[in-house]
């Protein structure tokens, strides 16, 4: 898929990395993953952080190859619980091509990529959803025909067990799955800002059609949300909205990762930030770390220091 | 003449936004009544209430076959269209040999319950045939099967090779119903299917020679299959068809199961065609080998389209004007004393409406999808999604 | 399973397959020519052939020859042949564009949903055999004998009549033709491109709407030329021929890889070869399974076929 380039940077600014949130803020139970089946509560055995957060997504040395092509080269980070983590580069880094392989779309030539201890590869895409990975699309893919109701209620079936006997008979199990996912959306669309629940996905503007896409992934009750360019074609104030959105959604207990190219955007939201270069990772850190990093700022070319 | 379009489309809509804006009591009502009419059909004493005169009464009339023959083969092809629909229309799956399940139903009820079937005759695999409404069920589920069946392996496939496959898969139907020697005797056939059960008040059996306790028996089958598909469409099933008919790369990312829901769309279509085909078995009670050409499934998804894919009523709209159009062209041409074959260069030609109904359908199929592609009784958001595309052309490509 | 059928009949069973193979392998051109160039399975491609079949029937009797007649002389028969040929191809081209400007150019200039122009490509398929249906009556009509049919050289257990050679050579002659006209003339390069990235064609300089016709029309004349030679061999038509021999010949084109011309001609072959063993062993009542049974197994399980690239899947 073709990178598109990256924002002009305004060199008269300096980034202002705002204020982040402390502790998360559960306002809304909305995106909260489901409980496990058996009630109980079964830490993971996965890598911790220094703060202790547990590791939900594992990169293990994964090396992609397309034919003769290197598309990742012996990537090595970890999307901790609770984080959200932006993963940046220049065009052709390798970007999308890592988003596709976390969210189970390609498989690794080696190495492993483990999602709550474990292995993506193989599975079907829609178990892979199920097990708690949803992800938006760079251009956008809603369903056009249905409305914004429609779109989002297909997401929270993906939990549902409604299938053909039950809605063919209406049996209970219908009305109580029917219900919830009806409610679930519209608190859904809310949350996101959407106002016209009937409207067709179509005709929603274009920032609602963005914002639709991630109601309709959080539907899915991820534990992971994936984000592929969100702010692409925004307005500043859009993007300032989104900002917001997005530390909302890591407030309701889901991990975010994002792919963008917006800086400030980026530098923004993020607490984390791993760089790809040439299917490389050449650093991991805290947005101030990365900022300054010079590594990064030579895959940059031309960028100069200070800006955005 | 876009003054006509625009003046149609406006009374259309007026006539909907009423509709929607009557108290539910109201809308129950005047269905209640509309399907009194429908069962009223084929009654002449009907006719003669209303004061309309009989015979070459042109506008309703058919000249050939009395009206509840004409409509009860509407009837099966109604619940063929509404099966099709399901497949087509709803999974957005083309299937070209759909009339193979139709097969499947109308023989496995002529093996059961014929006297003549090689089950009793020279198998012996069964003592003796059974009554109508006990192979029903099976024949239902035979079709299921052969759904599952035939979908298992090829609904991974892409739209063009699913079509020409399923082709495939009607034709090999075909080919081993022709082999005379097997089970299903070729074009010999077999005969004196069972009929429906039931007994009159004096005895004799309701389902006879009189077309009308068929229609009856198909009408009752369709309005429940109404309901039954309207509360499949209204519920997750129907969300994920559509879904995947959309975008089924999206649909999956997003938790849709697509393989198994579109396995269930193939066997729900593929049950439905079967239970037309045992109906049809039961009043026509002869089946043979060329009962079930090629063109009777192109002429199952003429009607979905014509009538407009993705929606029920659009489906039955399709299914009554495939059969009732070329009946009531060949009465109007006996009412005003058209010949049904004319001799060009000493050759006689059969212009008969029944024999070039498959070509006049084809050109509906090639023309519908020029200009009309949603169908005449069109789904409002596909009609808009489609004018969409169409603005979306590139010009000059 | 009757093998020593195969052992005994092994050559004469290579030959009549290797004959048969070349038929199917011209008329799969004709898929794979447009598949590969419009990603469209053309069902209208065999019913474009039962009209040359009956295109060359005509031509035969309106020289005096029928069903009943006496065999022409050689000098004579090649003559017929030669015109039929012409009259066939011409008229199947003829058709095969039609087709493409009544049926698909209104859809793709409308931008219309693949399932749209399947159901237009089925529906036209139906136009036209129904259309010959009503034109004909459906009756069945008879060849005219055009060659004699002692073979004309033997080896041992092989031998090989006029017939044979006559098809063999000519689909031979029509098939390298082909692959010297897309591999080096302008208009192949301009086929070739189209197939590959239709719009960036477009930006350089080649008319697509003009090459998609061009390809139509080929794929039209070697069905012509598959017609005379199907229509000699088989020693009738009729209206509904087109349907399984196409459904056959496309089987043969996945056989040899979608979109790929030299996959296509092999893919005749080594279906018209497999079909003919095959009902030796099993029974002739088997023959016309084989072509659909090669065509759900290679797209269950190689969709790419022998020499082509993968199309098979859903796209991503």
């Amino acid at each position: 898929m073709p990178e598109t380039p990256p924002e002009p940077q305004d060199a008269s600014e300096r980034d202002v990395t705002s204020e982040r949130d402390a502790a998360p803020d559960a306002r809304t139970t909305v995106g909260v993953p489901p409980e496990p089946p058996t009630g109980e509560f079964v830490p993971l055995q996965t890598p911790a952080d220094p703060t202790g957060r547990r590791a939900i997504l594992e990169v293990d040395n994964v090396t992609l190859r397309f034919g003769g092509v290197v598309a990742l080269d012996q990537v090595n980070f970890n999307l901790y619980e609770g984080e959200i983590l932006g993963l940046i580069g220049p065009n052709g880094a390798g970007k999308t091509t890592c988003f596709n392989a976390m969210t189970g779309v390609y498989t690794p030539t080696s190495g492993e990529i483990r999602f709550l201890g474990e292995k993506l590869s193989g599975r079907a895409r829609y178990k892979i959803t199920k097990l708690g990975i949803a992800r938006t699309f760079q251009n956008i893919r809603l369903f056009p025909e249905m409305t914004a109701m429609e779109n989002v209620m297909v997401g929270a079936d993906a939990h549902h067990k409604t299938s053909v006997p039950s809605a063919l008979l209406r049996l209970p199990r219908y009305w109580q799955e029917e219900r919830s996912g009806r409610e679930r959306s519209h608190e859904l669309l809310d949350f996101v800002g959407i106002r016209r629940h009937d409207e067709a996905a179509r005709n929603l503007s274009y920032g609602e059609q963005r914002r639709l896409e991630i109601a309709r992934a959080l539907a899915t009750s991820p534990k992971m949300l994936c984000l592929d360019e969100p702010a692409a074609g925004f307005n500043p104030a859009e993007k300032e909205s989104l900002l917001q959105l997005i530390r909302d959604i890591r407030g309701t207990g889901v991990t975010v990762l994002l792919i963008e190219h917006d800086m400030r955007l980026v530098m923004g939201v993020t607490d984390r930030i791993v760089v790809l270069e040439f299917g490389k990772k050449i650093a991991e850190g805290s947005p101030a770390e990365i900022r300054d990093n010079p590594k990064v700022i030579a895959a940059y070319l031309g960028v100069p220091a200070d800006a955005a | 003449m876009t003054d006509v379009r625009t003046r149609w489309r406006g009374f259309r809509h007026g006539v909907s936004q009423r509709w929607d804006r009557q108290p539910k009591a109201t809308k129950i009502g005047l269905i209640l009544v509309f399907i009194v009419f429908l069962y009223a059909l084929p009654e002449r004493g009907f006719y003669e209430y209303l004061g309309l005169p009989l015979g070459e009464y042109i506008p309703l009339y058919t000249t050939r076959n009395d009206m509840a023959t004409v409509l009860f083969q509407c009837g099966y092809y109604i619940l063929l269209a509404m099966g099709l629909n399901i497949v087509v229309g709803y999974a957005g799956l083309l299937d070209l040999g759909f009339f193979g399940f139709f097969a499947v139903g109308a023989y496995t009820v002529a093996t059961l319950t014929s006297p003549n079937s090689k089950i009793f005759t020279e198998y012996n695999w069964l003592e003796s045939p059974w009554p109508w409404l006990v192979a029903l069920p099976l024949a239902i589920a035979l079709s299921l099967l052969a759904g599952v069946i035939l979908g298992w392996p090829v609904l991974r496939l892409r739209g063009d090779y699913l079509a020409i496959v399923t082709l495939g898969f009607a034709e090999m139907i075909r080919i081993v119903a022709q082999q005379n020697d097997w089970i299903f005797n070729g074009d010999r056939g077999i005969a004196r299917i069972a009929h429906p059960p039931g007994k009159n008040s004096d005895g004799s059996p309701i389902f006879a020679f009189d077309a009308k306790p068929y229609y009856w028996l198909i009408l009752t089958v369709i309005i429940a299959m109404v309901f039954l598909i309207r509360n499949l469409v209204r519920s997750r099933v129907g969300r994920a068809w559509v879904a995947i008919r959309e975008d089924e790369d999206a649909a999956e990312l997003m938790g849709v199961p697509t393989y198994k829901f579109k396995l269930w769309a193939f066997a729900m279509g593929a049950g439905i065609g079967g239970f037309s085909g045992a109906l049809w078995a039961g009043q026509n009670s002869f089946v043979n080998a060329s009962t079930f050409r090629l063109e009777q499934s192109i002429l199952v998804l003429a009607a979905v389209l014509l009538g407009g894919a993705g929606n029920i009523f659009g489906a039955i709209l399709g299914g009554f004007l495939v059969i009732y159009v070329p009946e009531w062209l060949r009465s109007v041409g006996d009412v005003f004393g058209l010949p049904e074959q004319v001799r060009i260069a000493g050759e006689p030609y059969d212009v008969s409406a029944t024999n070039l109904r498959y070509l006049f359908f084809g050109i509906i199929l090639i023309v519908i999808m020029i200009f009309r592609p949603q169908g005449l009784w069109a789904n409002r958001r596909r009609a808009a999604e489609l004018k969409d595309r169409e603005k979306e052309a590139i010009v000059g490509a | 399973m009757q093998f020593n059928e195969l052992i005994h009949g092994f050559p004469v069973l290579t030959i009549t397959g290797l004959t048969q193979g070349a038929i199917y392998a011209l008329i799969a051109l004709g898929y794979t020519l447009v598949y590969g160039v419009l990603r469209l399975i053309n069902f209208a491609h065999s019913d474009v052939f039962m009209i040359g079949t009956f295109g060359a029937i005509w031509t035969w009797s309106a020289f005096g020859f029928d069903a009943n007649s006496a065999r022409p002389s050689v000098g004579e028969a090649l003559g017929l042949i030669a015109l039929a040929i012409v009259v066939a191809a011409l008229l199947c081209g003829f058709f095969a564009m039609l087709v493409e400007v009544t049926a698909y150019r209104p859809l793709r200039a409308r931008n219309a949903p693949p399932l749209a122009f399947l159901i237009t490509a089925i529906g036209a398929s139906f136009v036209l055999s129904e259309g010959m249906g009503a034109f004909t009556n459906r009756r069945q009509f008879g060849v005219p004998a055009m060659l004699p049919t002692e073979p004309i050289a033997e080896v041992g257990s092989w031998s090989i009549t006029p017939l044979q050679l006559a098809t063999l050579s000519i689909a031979i002659l029509a098939m390298v033709a082909l692959d010297w006209f897309v591999q080096r003339t302008r208009f192949g390069r301009g086929i070739r491109a189209v197939a590959q990235d239709a719009n960036t064609a477009a930006l350089m300089g080649v008319n697509k709407n003009r090459v998609i016709l061009l390809v139509f029309l080929i794929g039209g004349l070697m069905a012509g030329v598959a017609a005379v030679l199907s229509d000699m061999k088989a020693a009738s038509t009729r209206f509904n021929v087109g349907f399984l021999i196409g459904l056959k010949a496309f089987a043969a084109a996945v056989l040899g890889g979608i979109g790929n011309l030299r996959g296509a001609a092999l893919g005749g072959i080594l279906l018209g070869l497999v079909e003919n063993y095959a009902s030796a062993v099993f029974g002739t009542n088997f023959r016309d399974f084989v072509g659909f049974l090669v065509l759900i197994l290679l797209l269950m399980f190689r969709p790419t076929g022998l020499l082509g690239e993968s199309l098979g899947r859903a796209r991503a």
